[in-house]
């Protein structure tokens, strides 16, 4: 029976995601009780150095031409004869457009049972996982004798997951990787933003209370006041009421800026895992029990509509004096 | 080109949820279930695709209370065959028993195409679609924004963080895993819903019930209990946004 | 012996001048009469089949009323006065046209001292005529009122017109200057002429060929006028007052038509010309271009891209362009709705209800509108703001998208608790509507209208979360089938009460309750306005005012109590009682300027307006001398005008109160 604990590193151009850093932490964690090694299974193409910092007891390096993007059936069918092999206690992937690709079908494939949505575990084999927008938390213990766990940010913090030393890397054969049925033809870039907001100290943030694309120009004079920047939730995104270069959340970018201010956002998790490490959040929502008031420092219950004015013409008038 | 959708239905949010007796799930008893919104969206994505390249949409879904309203819209915004599994409810059952379910009945429709949300808000065991794909043995691409037909080819658009987006080239049959359709799911008229109730068939499949309860890893469900919690600014607006400006001043916004 | 002489002064060498009069006259009728026909049958050709034959005495009565009398066109003075001057006159001459006939083959009557009175009145109406044409020419020419449409077609009618009634005089005064009679001077306009030609000094011969030149002329115009007028711009002297016959009777403004076809299962949507019903492309037709409903169109004044006059008229152009083309072939081009008129067009209008009640030939510009919009709806063209307002409506029952069980949330402060209507029975039943239980802006006022009517002592209660939005918007939105099942739901929950009466303060909710939910429309269930019923409390005692507030205040009537139901002094009674004074703004009662929610404009996107007619209103407020508050009846417009309060900078100036608030502090 196993008992080391396997984390899918997730990685994109040459970029290790901050989400493995989290599970490598979480893996530590877990094998506290377990006993067992926490081992980074590294997928790429050129990519060895990419486990510099990966704070695991060992890393299984995978060196193939066809895996250095991620393609879900080439990634499934290398990682398959690799857990079935070695059987570990767990095998931990993000919730991530990577790890939730591959989850489902590792899970079959393997016959092993999958928790996801994951946000902490703990070393007595007990771990949370996070339901219905973050409203609902879900406690258990961890299937024996293994299991495939995806995780999202929550509890295990990035930092925890580095590590100072480059860890032990092997070299793994992977298996033949013809008949695959998924090739990546191109990246598409997102449009040239005007802006990189996760480098922008004061973000003035809109979600779905703003109702419509003219009262945006409300957040702008408010930004302008401020000196800072428009972004938005993905509600917002969608209805294309700002681009996409806007978008703060799990699909689109991480900030850490000095001041958040969170205006009619009611903080669901693919929204607040991305601006956990502001500074400043100050939330502005009609609803009391939104969870963004369980993030911020500050909060006011109020109807938006009836503050922004008021709010913009004020900080003119402390600024011009 | 044939297409299948698979769907269910979640608890809405717009409630106050909370959780049963047992302490281990939630209640459902005054729970209103709508259909898993990235649900919705391959539902459109499917109608979107018969739209530019021909074919046949079939949606697929647990005979839970408040299907039929979901599958008579999809009728009037175009899809062709409705079936309701029966014996299966996808409040009471795991996303696993779901997917099974749902591959015996996908299988034979031999579609080009299935199409999933690629999450839905109450999934305790991953997503339906990456388990389906899993038991009928095809390729899965998830979080796709838009997908085109070329030469037999699938062309899917998956997105990564930052706006980024990959396309892939996928070889049919396949599972999708739908993020959002590439226009917001279309208003149908009350008017035409009805009118598909009348010209529209579900068909129903008795499927014998699997064993595999929803929720079977966990032991308790609760309520976060916040670790702390904003301070409130309360006046008039006026008052607030002074405090506010006082308070920019002091992390040096201002 | 005064007496008429036919056809005097016409030489008959050429033929009896009668046959000849009878023959031109007799086949310009007939080919107007052709023509018009051709026009007309497009209307049942193209436009769905509707009933409206019924109620013959009181259509009678109608066309007297409009097209006759024209009390429409006198509510504005200066061009009041001109038309009747022009059509009453002309409803002279054609009677006197059709004395003389009679005269001249049945009873030679018009003799002695009836023919004097004859010749006194109708020269006096031709004179009448004369200003009436001098004031029109002026008006079109010279002033240039940007509701009317400058086009050369109504100058040509209406010098055709004057030349016409100068003929006449002239063709009078002629004959007068040679036979000169004793009793000259009762024809005075044409005796006044006719010194003119003595004066000359011409032979008499030569005014005999003056007079016969001058009548032929006549004659010849006549005949023109006649065939021209399916085409030119007097062909609202017929479809006018057709129009105005087959107006709607027997239905209450405030209640629309359901879908046509959809009981059957065949609903006709107003896509294309097809889908609209003979009567509204005769409407199309009988636009005189007056422009009056344009010029009382809130949204048109607001800058939004909607003219309710393009609108029909696109109507009528369409139908001359394309009417020929018989069912079957490619409607494509004929698409109106969102194709010729613009899916923006049609939603921007409230549904205020101005338009029809200025339309001095009764158009129904509100029915097409909606008939338009629901086959946008049914299409799914509609912008996403709506849509997803729609969609809430269906799924929770209210606009917020909030649960059923919320709606009840704003009597939680309350103590006692109101009944619940559900459970208990009850003698008013208060059917509260989406914005008054919903928008937390508003809490304040409802809870301030349920402590008037605790203290009034009514056994009232409230249908708490098994309440639905009432329709009224839906409806007028196009969603018609949102709107029954809204309307079942209401219906259910109202089955299952014991009641007697039923108030509300939204005058949406009262409008719908009222004249479209037949369960309360047949009269069963008297349905009240809270408006009605304070007046009602305050008059019999049961509620006592302290009637000392002292405000200077001005009254907001709502478009779905005042236009739409007729209750304009309820609410001011009530204003009074409470000690304050009202000053009425200039568009005031019948005349009020809608806040611009209605309609479902409230949940759609504003899009690029020059100036909200919430705002709009509000200026129109601040301009009356010493009053700071402006009183309303609706919550949709305590939210609007509190809006446009701060948008146009004016907290300091104008504070917004409620009829119930106000009731409430005077307690």
């Amino acid at each position: 029976m196993g008992a080391d604990a396997y984390v899918v590193i997730e990685h994109l151009r040459g970029q290790v995601a901050d989400i493995s850093y989290v599970m490598l932490a979480a893996a530590r964690e877990l094998v506290q009780g377990s006993g067992g090694k926490v081992v980074a299974i590294l997928l790429g193409h050129k990519a060895k150095d990419l486990s510099t910092d990966l704070s695991a007891d060992e890393v299984l390096y995978v060196e193939h031409a066809d895996l250095q993007d991620f393609i879900p059936d080439a990634y499934q069918a290398v990682l398959l004869p690799l857990i079935k092999q070695n059987q570990p206690r767990v095998v931990l992937l993000g919730n991530t457009t990577i790890g939730a690709d591959i989850a489902g079908g590792l899970s079959v494939a393997l016959d092993l049972p999958l928790v996801s949505s994951c946000r902490q575990l703990m070393s007595d084999g007990k771990f949370v996982c996070q339901i219905c927008g973050g409203k609902i938390l879900a406690e258990g213990n961890l299937p024996e004798p293994a299991t495939l766990v995806t995780m999202t940010p929550g509890v295990h913090r990035s930092d925890d997951g580095k590590a100072a030393a480059p860890p032990h890397v092997t070299d793994v054969q992977p298996p033949a990787l013809e008949a695959l049925r998924t090739h990546l033809s191109k990246y598409i870039e997102p449009e040239a933003a005007d802006v990189d907001i996760s480098k922008e100290p004061v973000l003035i943030s809109v979600g779905r209370g703003i109702q419509n694309k003219d009262n945006v120009e409300l957040a702008e004079d408010l930004a302008k006041a401020l000196g800072g920047v428009v972004t938005a939730s993905r509600p917002v995104i969608d209805q294309s009421w700002l681009a996409t270069s806007r978008l703060v959340g799990k699909s689109g970018k991480h900030v850490k800026p000095k001041l958040y201010l969170a205006i009619g956002i009611s903080g669901a998790p693919e929204h607040v895992e991305a601006i956990t490490d502001s500074e400043t959040i100050i939330a502005i929502n009609q609803d009391p029990a939104a969870p963004i008031f369980d993030l911020a420092k500050y909060g006011v219950e109020i109807d938006m509509f009836e503050l922004i004015e008021v709010l913009t013409a004020k900080v003119k008038a402390a600024r011009g004096a | 080109m044939n297409i299948a959708v698979v769907a269910k239905l979640v608890p809405d949010l717009v409630e106050e949820l909370s959780i049963d007796a047992s302490g281990a799930k939630l209640d459902t008893s005054f729970a209103r279930f709508i259909v898993s919104e990235s649900d919705d969206h391959a539902i459109e994505e499917g109608i979107l695709l018969k739209e530019r390249f021909g074919g046949q949409v079939t949606i697929i879904a647990p005979d839970d209370e408040g299907i039929d309203d979901v599958m008579y819209t999809a009728a009037a915004k175009g899809a062709d065959r409705l079936m309701k599994l029966k014996g299966i409810s996808a409040a009471e059952m795991s996303s696993h028993a779901l997917a099974r379910a749902f591959a015996d009945v996908v299988s034979e429709l031999k579609p080009d195409l299935v199409l999933a949300g690629v999450q839905a808000h109450n999934d305790l065991d991953g997503s339906v679609g990456s388990l389906l794909a899993g038991f009928l043995g095809m390729p899965y691409v998830g979080y796709v924004s838009g997908i085109s037909m070329q030469d037999g080819q699938a062309t899917v658009r998956k997105e990564y963080p930052a706006g980024l987006i990959a396309e892939l080239q996928v070889t049919p049959p396949a599972v999708v895993g739908i993020q959002a359709a590439e226009q917001p799911p279309r208003y149908v008229a009350v008017s035409k819903v009805r009118q598909a109730m009348k010209s529209s068939t579900i068909e129903e499949r008795a499927l014998t019930v699997v064993e595999a309860p929803a929720a079977q890893h966990i032991d308790r469900m609760f309520k976060p209990e916040p670790a702390q919690h904003a301070t409130m600014l309360a006046g008039t607006p006026d008052e607030i946004a002074s405090k506010l400006v006082e308070i920019l001043r002091e992390i040096g916004v201002i | 012996m005064p007496e008429r002489i036919d056809y005097w002064g016409i030489p008959d060498a050429w033929g009896s001048p009668q046959w000849w009069v009878y023959g031109v006259m007799g086949l310009s009728a007939m080919w107007l009469l052709i023509r018009l026909y051709l026009q007309a049958r497009l209307w049942w050709q193209v436009g769905r089949p509707e009933v409206r034959w019924d109620g013959i005495d009181v259509r009678i009565g109608l066309v007297v009323k409009y097209a006759i009398v024209q009390t429409r066109i006198l509510t504005q003075k200066y061009p009041g006065v001109m038309h009747v001057a022009i059509a009453w006159s002309f409803f002279m001459f054609f009677m006197g046209t059709a004395l003389a006939t009679i005269d001249s083959h049945f009873i030679a009557f018009l003799r002695g001292n009836v023919y004097l009175l004859y010749k006194l009145v109708l020269d006096s109406f031709a004179l009448l005529f004369v200003i009436g044409a001098a004031m029109a020419a002026y008006r079109r020419l010279v002033l240039r009122p940007s509701r009317l449409t400058a086009r050369p077609a109504f100058t040509w009618s209406i010098v055709a017109l004057t030349l016409i009634v100068l003929g006449g005089l002239l063709t009078e005064s002629l004959r007068l200057a040679v036979e000169r009679p004793a009793w000259e001077w009762w024809s005075p306009v044409g005796a006044l002429i006719a010194t003119v030609w003595i004066s000359t000094g011409v032979s008499d011969a030569t005014l005999m060929q003056w007079h016969l030149g001058v009548w032929l002329f006549h004659l010849a115009l006549v005949s023109v006028v006649l065939i021209t007028l399916p085409v030119g711009t007097l062909l609202h002297v017929l479809t006018g007052p057709l129009n105005v016959f087959f107006s709607k009777i027997d239905t209450p403004k405030g209640r629309l038509a359901p879908i046509p076809g959809a009981a059957a299962g065949t609903p006709i949507y107003a896509g294309t010309l097809h889908g609209l019903s003979w009567k509204q492309l005769l409407d199309g037709n009988a636009c005189t271009e007056c422009g009056r409903c344009q010029d009382a169109c809130p949204a048109y004044a607001s800058g939004m891209p909607l003219s309710p006059k393009q609108v029909i008229l696109d109507i009528r152009d369409a139908l001359r362009a394309h009417g020929h083309r018989l069912p079957g072939t490619d409607a494509d081009w004929l698409l109106l709705a969102g194709g010729i008129i613009k899916g923006d067009t049609l939603w921007s209008c409230t549904t205020c209800g101005a338009c029809i009640q200025e339309c001095p030939v009764l158009i129904e510009h509100i029915d097409a509108i909606v008939d338009m919009r629901r086959y946008l709806v049914a299409e799914g063209q509609l912008d996403g703001q709506l849509q997803e307002a729609l969609a809430n409506l269906g799924r929770y029952g209210n606009s917020f998208g909030q649960a059923e069980r919320a709606r009840a949330r704003w009597t939680q402060a309350l103590d006692p608790k109101i009944k619940d209507a559900r459970r208990e029975p009850v003698e008013y039943l208060w059917f509260v509507g989406d914005y008054a239980s919903y928008s937390p802006a508003l809490t304040g006022v409802t809870l301030k209208t349920a402590q008037v009517l605790q203290k009034a002592g009514l056994d009232f209660g409230i249908l708490y979360d098994g309440e639905r939005n009432a329709g009224n918007d839906a409806r007028r939105a196009g969603e018609e089938g949102l709107y029954e099942m809204l309307a079942e739901k209401n219906a259910a929950a109202l089955g299952h009460c014991t009641y007697e009466k039923i108030i509300t303060s939204d005058p949406h909710s009262y409008n719908t309750l009222r004249n479209e939910y037949s369960f309360i429309s047949n009269g069963r269930h008297p349905i009240l306005h809270t408006a009605e019923l304070l007046d009602q409390l305050i008059s019999s005692g049961a509620l006592n005012l302290r009637g000392n507030l002292g405000y200077k205040v001005t009254y907001h009537d709502p478009c779905y109590l005042g236009r739409y139901n007729g209750i304009y002094e309820a609410p001011r009674r009530v204003i009074r009682a409470t000690g304050c004074e009202i000053v009425e703004m200039p568009r005031h009662g019948n005349r009020a300027a809608c806040c611009g929610a209605g309609g479902g404009r409230i949940w759609m996107k504003e899009g690029e307006v020059r100036e909200r007619p919430s705002e709009s209103r509000v200026q129109e407020a601040v301009t009356l001398p010493g009053v700071d508050s402006m009183v309303v009846a609706c919550p949709k417009d305590v939210s609007m005008f509190r809006d446009a309060v701060k948008t146009t900078g004016n907290e300091e100036r104008l504070v917004v109160r409620d009829l119930a608030e106000l009731v409430h502090a005077a307690l």
